[in-house]
């Protein structure tokens, strides 16, 4: 017993002893700022930043290689105290939101198939391009909802991902995950979208999809000088000014629209 | 359990039933022109054709109307006498629309091809891109590139692939019946453009008549290797593997071991190319399949509606189809039935939806895809790392050495879609290393 | 053409369903179960039906509650059930052998995430727990062929849950307890043909071989197992019969106890054993290995559960180590 207790005794010496002298002579010096921007920060890890993580972006933040406004994340208020903290410049903050390049949900476009198999749409992607007759359009199984971290996508009646633009942060994982490249990250402050991507044109566009655009270009000579573009059957949008809603009016499908707040509304389905 | 033991194969692989005997004994017949045809300007891997022709042009039946863009691409030919009506995006039945130049055909037109004369196979890489022939067991890759040795490689053996193990199909097996010499000759010019020892046919053994008519007509020239038969084996690597012994490295070509493998539908297209001048404007098209009451083989110019082949062969009444080109173990369902035939294009079945096992029970662990699967891949495990997106590790089990033959999928008891989930993992490590 | 209808290739299956192959595993164990049946009476009929309906209630309940794919109709029920009552002894009473079910779905199977997810084998967690909550049921033997075996029920059988049991007027011993407790030695025709005490479906190593054989040929069982596990303890037993009469010879070995319905059932259970070739082999020789060491020199005189519990926590790692060589890829 007693000599049990001597030697856990003296093990305890040993190591305590080297783990003193690893503490005084490893030590790592480190900016002590970095830990507390790193708290400072929501801390999600989401790499909308461009950085591998909240830590990682903190580094950059404390050396000055990056502004505070850069993490979309963080409320206006905690992107003011980080800059306030490390006596920086917050930088400019464009609030951006993920946006859906089609509005052909069901009930709306053409089912040229029935699909039956593993339901992703990266999976249904792979059979054919999709069950849709449009091959650009939102196959509605949700693979960006499933991705995104932070539960701003929900999929409403017609299958398509409706993007609360509260939560948006606009990681752009959404971005990754849809097999049709739908999504981009645009400027809330810009609601002119155009809501589809496919090139075809006139009745071949029409006959698969109720929303589609066909091209017709009404929207370009409405929208005003030098303010969109047709390239490939589908208008572009180049320089979008406050003014330019009037693109909206007389698009005979509604592919072009004016989003203020969310893109899609839930909606009780008329079939 | 039937045990053949003597003839050769590769380890692995699966039985289907070949389901051949539906349209293997008929002679090829030919499908009648039709109003419309669309010729995709991609219809190979590489990069797509440029046409040459406008809108409102006259074509001839065999006229060039888009030349190859690159070296890996491939020329096209008007399939039928007629008139350009447009040049816009199509269906394609890859599922992915793609340019194509639709020509309206002449109705009191005599469809006689223009007189274009022996091509030389002197240089018979340059004949065989003329005539725009793409590989034709499937994929689709043009053939001229594989009739150039690159320099500092050697061939020894040319390996002519009459394997043809999808269920179903049975047109490679009717151009080797109807068509004996022509196959051989073809072989002979592959043969010398590569500068190959020796030619070898592999047939499988439930093809032996045809075996045995080119063997009478080859007199020794070539050799007829029987082989078992077995899905999949008229897959290169297995077919080299069970005829010559030899295991492609993974990630690595035939070449890489001294062979160089073509289908033996190939070969007679370059004969005709070469001999008749013959573009490839048309194919041999296995329709069949549990759903079509008259299955057989057609000649059916590139280009054609597949609606239009349907209707000619006549279908079933049913709630739901499904329609594949191609086999049924690698063969793609197809959503728009206004997609054209193309050159890589070896039948078209059609399936009654409900023959379809489509419920699905969690993976029991029995290890059947493990000992079906022919590149001796680990399915179910693959299946998981995709699930969990695991890129590092679905490298480290060779997922990109999977060529999606789908043997783990048909065997898995619990209805699993493995080669399904398989594409997807391979999709994934390709999408992270760009 | 009406509606066409988009799926992944291939478009063909093989006819070989889960739920074929795990009825025919039930049929394949109905010959050693009504030998047990016929051996040991009523009571030996009324723990199998009381451990398959166990089961499946058990499984039916937990399948609903949580939302699992499979079902009843697969059979995987019917055989951890049936697997767990033939593993019991005769006189076990029938409360236990209910709860017994009821730990081998619940812990075994369902608190892994159900059909496939399990790592030890259900039936084999439910026998676990009966011997380690109740040793003297669990090593109370029936000599076989009493003769009102069809007229009255064994002593123990009815007991009321958590009574101390009452003793059987006439009671066995197993062979394998025989001679490790008694050093005596039996028949080995004794053996193979089911004349023995023992559990209700272990007695007949002849009739569960031939089950196991019919499934092999069919290519519904891996074959590689029990001949690994039958090998290895062959060969053991063999070597230790040659350097110490003491230790029992193969044939002895292979006809005892649990090791034939443990090698070709309970071994092959395809979710808890491994996938990839080095490992099958490398387990099937590890339990036969696990076998010899526990009835050689453990304090039971039976192994085969153990063993192939041990072996089964062993799987993640052998089949890490044994992945397959890719076609053309390194060594």
């Amino acid at each position: 017993m007693g000599m049990s207790i001597f030697l856990m005794l003296g093990l305890a010496l040993v190591f305590g002893t080297i783990l003193s002298v690893a503490h005084r002579f490893l030590h790592v010096d480190e900016d002590p700022r970095i830990d507390t921007v790193a708290d400072m920060l929501p801390g999600s890890n989401c790499g909308a930043c461009g950085e591998p993580g909240c830590r990682a972006f903190a580094e950059k933040l404390v050396s000055a290689a990056a502004q505070p406004a850069g993490c979309s994340v963080s409320a206006t208020e905690q992107v003011d105290e980080i800059a306030a903290f490390l006596g920086v410049d917050a930088g400019e903050r464009v609030k951006l939101v993920a946006r859906l390049h089609c509005g052909g949900g069901r009930g709306l476009a053409l089912n040229a198939a029935e699909y039956s198999g593993m339901s992703t749409c990266g999976a249904a992607a792979l059979v054919n391009g999709g069950n849709k007759a449009c091959e650009w359009g939102c196959l509605g199984l949700a693979d960006c909802q499933v991705a995104c971290t932070f539960d701003a996508i929900q999929m409403n009646e017609r299958l398509l991902p409706v993007v609360h633009p509260d939560l948006c942060t606009a990681c752009g994982d959404c971005v990754v995950a849809c097999p049709k490249d739908l999504f981009t990250l645009e400027p809330i402050s810009q609601p002119l979208l155009v809501q589809c991507k496919a090139p075809t044109t006139g009745e071949a566009a029409r006959a698969v999809c109720t929303v589609a655009c066909d091209g017709c270009g009404r929207c370009v000579a409405d929208a005003g000088e030098g303010v969109m573009v047709m390239e490939q059957g589908l208008p572009v949008i180049v320089q979008p000014l406050l003014t330019s809603r009037s693109a909206t009016f007389r698009c005979p499908s509604g592919a072009i629209a004016w989003v203020e707040g969310s893109q899609f509304a839930f909606e009780a389905m008329e079939v | 359990m039937v045990l053949i033991a003597s003839a050769p194969t590769f380890s692995h692989g699966v039985h289907p039933a070949d389901q051949k005997a539906r349209s293997a004994t008929e002679p090829i017949g030919r499908m009648p022109f039709v109003r419309e045809y669309s010729v995709p300007l991609r219809q190979h891997i590489g990069a797509a054709s440029e046409p040459i022709v406008a809108v409102g042009d006259i074509v001839q039946r065999g006229q060039l109307i888009a030349k190859r863009a690159s070296f890996v691409s491939t020329n096209q030919h008007a399939p039928v006498t007629g008139r350009v009506k447009a040049i816009e995006t199509r269906p394609h039945p890859s599922g992915v629309s793609v340019r194509a130049i639709v020509i309206e055909s002449d109705p009191f037109s005599s469809q006689q091809m223009g007189a274009s004369g022996p091509r030389s196979d002197q240089a018979l890489a340059d004949s065989v891109s003329d005539a725009g022939i793409v590989g034709m067991g499937g994929a689709a890759f043009p053939a001229h590139v594989k009739l150039s040795v690159p320099e500092g490689r050697t061939v020894d053996t040319l390996l002519m692939n009459g394997c043809e193990c999808e269920p179903y199909l049975t047109c490679d097996h009717r151009i080797m019946l109807e068509h004996p010499t022509a196959v051989l000759e073809g072989t002979a010019m592959i043969q010398t453009a590569l500068g190959a020892k020796a030619s070898v046919i592999g047939v499988e053994q439930n093809k032996s008549d045809a075996a045995d008519v080119l063997r009478a007509a080859s007199k020794g020239s070539v050799s007829v290797a029987q082989v078992a038969v077995k899905y999949p084996q008229g897959a290169e690597k297995m077919l080299i593997k069970a005829v010559l012994g030899r295991e492609v490295p993974v990630g690595k070509l035939p070449l890489d071991v001294g062979v160089v493998v073509h289908n033996v539908g190939t070969a007679f297209a370059v004969h005709e190319a070469v001999r008749l001048g013959k573009p490839l404007i048309e194919r041999v098209v296995t329709v069949s399949g549990p759903a079509v009451s008259q299955p057989r083989n057609l000649w059916v110019p590139i280009g054609t509606p597949i609606c239009d082949l349907l209707a000619f062969v006549g279908l079933d009444q049913l709630d739901q189809y499904i329609v594949i080109s191609g086999g049924p173990m690698m063969g793609q369902a197809q959503k728009n039935l206004q997609a054209p035939v193309v050159k890589g294009m070896s039948g078209i079945l059609v399936f009654p939806a409900a023959h379809q096992a489509t419920k699905e029970y969690p993976c029991i662990r029995c290890g059947r895809c493990l000992d079906a699967c022919p590149m001796f891949l680990n399915p179910t495990r693959l299946w998981l790392l995709t699930r969990n997106r695991d890129i590092e590790a679905l490298n480290q089990h060779h997922v990109q050495a999977c060529f999606e033959c789908g043997s783990c999928s048909y065997v898995c008891p619990s209805h699993i879609p493995l080669v399904h989930a398989i594409r997807m993992g391979k999709k994934l490590v390709r999408e992270a290393q760009v | 053409m009406k509606a066409l209808l988009l799926k992944g290739a291939p478009h063909l299956n093989s006819e070989r369903t889960t739920a074929y192959i795990m009825w025919h595993v039930c049929w394949a164990l109905l010959p050693a179960a009504l030998w047990g049946i016929w051996s040991f009476g009523l009571s030996a009929l009324s723990v199998l039906v009381v451990c398959v309906g166990a089961a499946c209630l058990a499984d039916f309940g937990f399948t609903s509650r949580f939302h699992r794919l499979g079902s009843l109709s697969d059979g995987s029920a019917v055989i951890t059930g049936l697997l767990l009552g033939m593993t019991l002894p005769p006189s076990v009473p029938l409360w236990m052998a209910a709860l017994g079910s009821l730990v081998a779905i619940g812990l075994g199977k369902h608190a892994f995430g159900g059909l496939g997810q399990n790592l030890f084998n259900p039936a084999l967690v439910g026998r676990a727990f009966l011997q380690a909550a109740f040793p003297a049921a669990m090593t109370r033997w029936t000599p076989p062929f009493l003769s009102d075996r069809f007229q009255s029920f064994l002593a123990g059988s009815w007991t009321i849950p958590f009574a101390r049991p009452q003793l059987d007027a006439i009671s066995g011993a197993t062979p394998l307890g025989l001679l490790k407790f008694d050093h005596m030695s039996s028949h080995i025709s004794d053996l193979f043909l089911g004349q023995t005490a023992g559990c209700i479906g272990e007695t007949a190593s002849v009739l569960v071989l031939t089950g196991g054989a019919y499934l092999a040929l069919r290519r519904m069982l891996d074959w590689r197992i029990p001949i690994a596990v039958m090998g290895s303890v062959f060969v053991i037993s063999g070597v230790a019969n040659q350097l110490n009469a003491n230790y029992p010879d193969g044939l002895f070995m292979l006809g005892s106890g649990g090791l034939m319905v443990g090698a070709w059932f309970m071994a092959t259970d395809m979710v808890t054993s491994p996938v990839t070739t080095g490992a099958i082999w490398l387990f099937g020789v590890l339990i036969g290995f696990l076998i010899c060491a526990i009835r050689f020199w453990g304090g039971l005189p039976e192994g085969v559960m153990y063993a192939i519990l041990i072996a089964n926590a062993t799987v993640p790692l052998l089949e890490r180590f044994t992945q397959p060589k890719a076609f053309g890829g390194q060594p």
